[in-house]
């Protein structure tokens, strides 16, 4: 009944099948990530031109230096994000961390900066480890637990500051000096946090565990079936996002000096914000941590430029929201577009 | 258990391997309950290297719970699995995997994000350095792993877009690379046009030559012979017959199956067709369809034949509203079907009986006695509220009328046997009266009785008045119980056959675009069909 | 008759029941911690405090069922405290102050109903970017100040009772009332309120049935945009004041709320009585705590631990309901490549409403 003849006369087509189709993928990609490139890059030119002082060296400083902390808050946000979870509960955790490091010093002066920066990893570890038990032993769907712990960490927070705060004058100046080194002009911090998020692109581009976070996140019935071990890999994206949201914390202490209960409110969406904007779907699968820490940039550029060009500071949130309906709308426009020429051409070099 | 990558490929794929190692793979009286429900009996299988062993039984007669078995998913209250004569626990897919055993599922669980190559390696991908993955190494012996199934898939790109086919193949290379000597094929060619299965026919054979036991498991009984050497059918959780297939002929099988001789239902007698109810005139819809007209009288039952992807179930959709279309026209009764309006197309008249029963034609979440009233509320309202008892009456009514098999009407739907939720998607759209019912691909995976209960009931249908109108891969169907075949190709109507004049061949061949098989005595036809 | 009886009650005998219970043993140890637990005047204290989350709870709520989530509403309610106070100080008519904020509510609902619904976006990204729209819009309007010399008549709806019920009722406690009643009316007995369930559970199989998805999910949006406006100049009043962070936060409380009363965040499973049994827990514990003098900002670990014990205790529940029903396993359900994100549930993943 299916002896058919009318395909396999047919010559054989030229090329393999799906060249095409790898081609027009990439093309995508290197849209979505240039894309965020070419709009800073748009938006520092047309700001510069308005206002030359927008590229005065201390404001390049300044922009780069506030980005460390999102952009490390990015970075954890997106192992999460990519294996189709989400960590809300960043915000408290930076906050519960940069209290708690930074009230060390208060107590013992002379106490040594790099265990400042291990006792803020610590909190983090531990706030992450509580959120990966939660989300991977549980069946319970990430969105709902960080909920729970931010508003659990951030109570925590409160009960502890009990409206007390840590000030400048209590930290010692090597601290509060960190975010002011420069090389060559570059804030070393910057460059410190450009290569940890480079170390953590590799990982999940070339790793096996940081490819499951990807697989889980495109699949995760799939992923089940290939024996993918989706809570381990879970648990350890949410202890990672907790440690260096801790260690952003401390860093967070280094930038601002006084810290009270509340410190890091909201961040949490800003982060998502940034990451998403910087080409991590939503609904995880795709995307990289560079992109989201091109994401953080981009988003603390436009609220600097706003600034520097005397737009009233409240249409930053305004204009935040907007970036982000529109990424999420572009994203969407190009998934919907790709898959139907993938489609397509699947079928054709059948 | 692994066998070391001595696969002989290109070998004779006619040359029966029937190996002195005996079998594989034996699952031995294997028992499993859920509950109150036991869904497996006894079951046993035995699978040898280089064969491919058919698994046939109705829904519900222990089929996928046997695979899950196999699968490592579920872990047998009673019995053993022997792999090679050693007795093994499957604690999870992954062991499964370990042991050697892959599963194919009917929609193939790929990473969309991923590539090919990755989602053949996920997990396992080959390392160069400091552990990193080695990607030219992955693409490589994902070429290598194509070429000798012949087929052509560029292992570098993505995998969101690819047909159902060629996810297929990527799972097959998958468990190839995993050098797994048992693969099982759930119902793979459901969704395959007949082209791909060829190809996939091809490819298992490939794999039968090289020493691997296939488990085939289908309700096509066409290509069981075709493929298969051994069969084993089972029926209520057992298995009742296992043996070689060369012997046999179909209808044994269907009376394992069912337990009983099942008559060929005459197609009942012709009603002589009423008034024209469904016009449809030139509907197009650009890169799927073009130029589709035909008519649907009161009284007939019109068959939509075709290949999958010829775009029938594409067609129904516009009509029925779910999908736009961009030019060309719908009337019922003389009055136009507003495009883009499934609310419309009910309200004048039109029923619609998707393809996919659990996505789309039930709420798998809601009561059976919501799911047949789910499209009907507006009726059972009195002052903006629902009535609970006209609800559950307008339920029970249908639920005998069909003879559902059902616990209780506030029981989930999903907990109903695959024919059973057939007829309550039926009876949603019957609930409505409906002057002309479209039903895309009405039997599709339902065992062989409910299947011959749903064609009488769309004769009976019929002859009550409605228009129905039928589409339909499976040909015995088309035969069987329509006045008139529509045949489709590549989004076109290509000829239309009375019930008289129809056969396999005639369909097969409007279907692909082939000249027609001369009939006895008359000289061949001129050139294919266009 | 008893059947029908059967057919209201049966549904409500689970998540419902033990929320119940759990109000009740707050209500004990509330009183039993405090005596001012019960006084007329604590309960009024209550409706204050809570009305107007209590009223933002009940859109969310079919929202959620549907399949969907908005957390956009404190953002709508600080947009119409902004609108109104911006508009007031510029000295127009109060009663085309409430027209104006009314049509600017439905306008923010439907915006973000048909982002979803027309392009096709994940709620849970479209609200968290039309929360940072709104919010940025209040900004905007009110800048750094304060508006706060509304005329007392309406400042005491705010802060007055109710008429004719003695001195325990807030007027936003009596319009959740009636909106409760009102949103629970439609979604367990009308049509409609089937279609929410419908959708959420499966939004094809209600696209088939003849269901129109777009129209009413957007709907849903536009209700909810309509009744955080009404809850924003509730708030206004309250506070005398209008300031661009009014209500900041809350979209959090709103969906814990809901979780806690037993709606899924998958979808297609929840109901208003449920919600309304978890505002009166949240209410009870928030208050038993500022009777004892818990730091009230640190109440927030109560507001989490509760949502934490909901979402546990329901996948308890549901555990043992699945061993009682036997449900076979889908291989591949999750739908191959023809990505269907978010409609997964028991994996470990995220929650995303399609």
């Amino acid at each position: 009944m299916s002896a058919l003849v009318s395909q396999s006369e047919r010559p054989p087509p030229p090329a393999p099948a799906g060249t095409g189709a790898r081609k027009l993928t990439e093309r995508a990609f290197r849209i979505r990530e240039s894309g965020i490139i070419v709009v800073l890059v748009v938006f520092v030119a047309v700001t510069a031109s308005v206002q030359p002082r927008f590229l005065n060296i201390t404001n390049i400083q300044f922009i780069l230096v506030n980005t460390t902390v999102f952009a490390l808050l990015a970075l954890g946000e997106t192992m999460v994000v990519i294996s189709r979870n989400y960590d809300l509960s960043v915000g408290s955790v930076l906050g519960l961390s940069a209290y708690l490091s930074a009230s060390l010093f208060g107590g013992h002066p002379g106490f040594p900066i790099p265990l400042a920066f291990l006792a803020g990893l610590g909190i983090g570890l531990g706030c992450g480890m509580l959120n990966g038990i939660m989300v991977a032993a549980g069946r319970v769907p990430s969105l709902v637990v960080t909920l729970a712990t931010l508003y659990i960490f951030r109570g925590i927070d409160i009960l502890i500051v009990g409206g007390k705060e840590v000030v400048a004058n209590s930290l010692p100046s090597a601290f509060l000096d960190i975010p002011k080194a420069t090389v060559l002009g570059i804030p070393v911090i910057a460059i410190v946090i450009a290569v940890v998020i480079g170390i953590g692109a590799y990982y999940l581009r070339s790793f096996r565990s940081g490819r499951e976070l990807y697989a889980i996140g495109s699949n995760p019935d799939a992923a089940r079936l290939a024996g993918i071990p989706i809570g381990r890999r879970v648990f350890v994206a949410f202890t990672a996002s907790g440690a260096i949201a801790g260690v952003a914390g401390v860093l967070w202490a280094a930038q601002y000096g006084t810290i009270d209960s509340t410190a890091g409110t909201g961040y949490e969406l800003q982060v998502i914000s940034a990451v998403v904007v910087g080409g991590v779907a939503i609904f995880g699968g795709s995307g990289s941590a560079v992109g989201a820490a091109l994401g953080a940039l981009l988003l603390n550029t436009i609220s600097s430029a706003l600034y520097v060009l005397g737009i009233s500071p409240f249409w930053n949130q305004a204009i935040f929201g907007f970036l982000l309906l529109l990424a999420i709308t572009l994203d969407r426009f190009i998934s919907v577009r790709l898959t139907a020429a993938l489609r397509v051409r699947g079928a054709r070099h059948e | 258990m692994r066998s070391g990558p001595d696969e002989r490929f290109g070998e004779d794929a006619d040359q029966m391997s029937d190996s002195p190692e005996g079998p594989v793979l034996v699952l031995r009286h294997a028992a499993k309950s859920f509950g109150a429900v036991q869904a497996l009996v006894d079951g046993s299988i035995e699978l040898n290297p280089g064969e491919v062993h058919a698994l046939v039984g109705e829904n519900g007669a222990g089929k996928s719970t046997l695979v899950k078995i196999l699968a490592g998913v579920y872990q047998p209250d009673a019995g053993a699995l022997l792999a090679d004569g050693r007795e093994i626990t499957l604690h999870g897919p992954a062991a499964a995997l370990a042991a050697g055993i892959a599963v194919i599922y009917q929609e193939p669980a790929l990473f969309p994000d991923l590539s090919v190559a990755e989602n053949m390696f996920i997990g396992r991908q080959p390392l160069a350095s400091a552990r990193r993955i080695d990607r030219r190494a992955m693409r490589t012996e994902a070429a290598a792993i194509f070429a000798r199934l012949g087929v052509q898939l560029d292992p570098a790109r993505i995998a969101r877009g690819l047909s159902i086919a060629d996810q297929q193949v990527v799972e097959i290379g998958k468990a190839i690379s995993l050098e797994a000597r048992v693969i099982v094929m759930d119902e793979p060619t459901a969704a395959l046009s007949a082209a791909e299965v060829d190809r996939l026919f091809d490819v298992v054979r490939t794999l039968r030559a090289a020493g691997t036991a296939v488990l085939f498991i289908s309700h096509r009984l066409e290509e069981v012979f075709a493929l298969c050497q051994r069969v084993t059918v089972m029926r209520d959780g057992r298995q009742v017959l296992s043996r070689e297939l060369a012997g046999l002929v179909p209808g044994d099988l269907v009376r394992a199956m069912v337990g009983r001789e099942l008559a060929e239902r005459p197609p009942g007698e012709q009603v002589a067709p009423g008034e024209p109810l469904l016009t449809v005139d030139r509907l197009t819809r650009e890169g799927v369809f073009t130029d589709i007209s035909f008519t649907v009288r009161a009284g007939e039952i019109v068959a939509l034949a075709g290949l999958v992807g010829s775009g029938r179930s594409e067609v129904a959709r516009a009509i029925f509203g779910i999908d736009r279309y961009d030019a060309g026209a719908v009337t019922l009764r003389g009055q136009r079907l507003r495009r883009g309006s499934p609310t419309g197309a009910m309200a004048a008249g039109v029923g619609f009986v998707p393809e996919d029963r659990r996505q789309q034609g039930l709420v798998m979440d809601m009561s059976v006695q919501q799911n047949v009233a789910l499209a009907s509320l507006g009726r059972l309202r009195h002052g903006g509220i629902i009535r609970a008892s006209a609800e559950r009456a307008m339920a029970a009514d249908w639920a005998s009328r069909l003879k559902i098999k059902y616990g209780r009407l506030k029981d989930p739907v999903s907990m109903l046997s695959g024919g059973n939720q057939q007829k309550v998607v039926l009876a949603k759209w019957l609930g409505r009266k409906p002057a002309v019912l479209i039903v895309d691909e009405p039997t599709r995976g339902i065992d062989v009785a409910t299947k011959a209960e749903v064609h009488h009931l769309l004769v009976q249908l019929a002859r009550d008045g409605v228009g129905v109108l039928m589409i339909s891969s499976e040909l015995p169907e088309v035969l069987r119980i329509s006045d008139r075949i529509l045949v489709m190709r590549e989004g076109r109507l290509m000829t239309e056959l009375a019930h008289a004049d129809a056969s396999e061949e005639e369909i097969l061949s409007a279907a692909t675009g082939q000249a027609p098989p001369p009939q006895a005595g008359e000289a061949p036809a001129n050139g294919a069909r266009d | 008759m008893s059947d029908r009886i059967r057919a209201w009650i049966g549904p409500l005998l689970r998540w419902e029941t033990g929320l119940a219970l759990v109000v009740v043993i707050i209500g004990i140890v509330g009183a039993s911690v405090s005596s001012q637990f019960f006084t007329s005047n604590n309960i009024f204290n209550l409706g204050l405090s809570y009305g107007e989350i209590a009223i933002m709870t009940l859109p969310m709520t079919l929202i959620v069922i549907s399949g969907e989530i908005d957390l956009s509403v404190a953002s709508i309610l600080g947009m119409s405290s902004a609108l109104l106070g911006y508009l007031w100080a510029r000295h127009w008519p109060m009663l085309g102050i409430f027209l104006l904020v009314a049509v600017v509510g439905l306008a923010a609902g439907a915006i973000n109903g048909l982002l979803v619904t027309r392009l096709g976006l994940p709620s849970l990204a479209v609200t968290i970017g039309t929360l940072a729209v709104y919010r940025g819009i209040a900004t905007i309007l009110l800048g750094p100040n304060t508006v706060a010399n509304f005329p007392v008549t309406y400042t005491n709806l705010g802060v007055n009772a109710f008429p004719f019920t003695g001195n325990d009722l807030t007027y936003s406690a009596a319009i959740f009332i009636v909106l409760a009643i009102i949103f629970g009316i439609v979604l367990h007995a009308t049509p409609f309120g089937r279609s929410v369930y419908a959708m959420g559970a499966s939004v094809e199989a209600a696209q088939f049935a003849g269901i129109r998805v777009k129209r009413n999910k957007t709907i849903l949006f536009m209700t909810s945009g309509l009744v955080c406006a009404l809850a924003g100049v509730l708030l206004t009043f309250r506070l005398n004041t209008a300031v661009q962070n009014n209500g900041l936060g809350l979209e959090l409380a709103v969906v814990a709320i809901v979780l806690l009363g037993g709606v899924s965040i998958f979808g297609g499973k929840g109901t208003v009585i449920g919600v309304v049994l978890g505002v009166l827990a949240f209410a009870g514990i928030q208050n038993a705590l500022f009777l004892t003098d818990f730091n009230q900002e640190a109440a927030g670990i109560v507001t989490g631990a509760l949502l934490l014990l909901s979402v546990f205790g329901r996948n308890a529940a549901s555990f043992s309901s699945r061993l009682r029903q036997w449900r076979p396993a889908r291989p591949g359900r999750g739908g191959g490549l023809r990505a269907r994100p978010g409609q997964e549930p028991g994996n470990p993943a995220g929650i995303t409403p399609p």
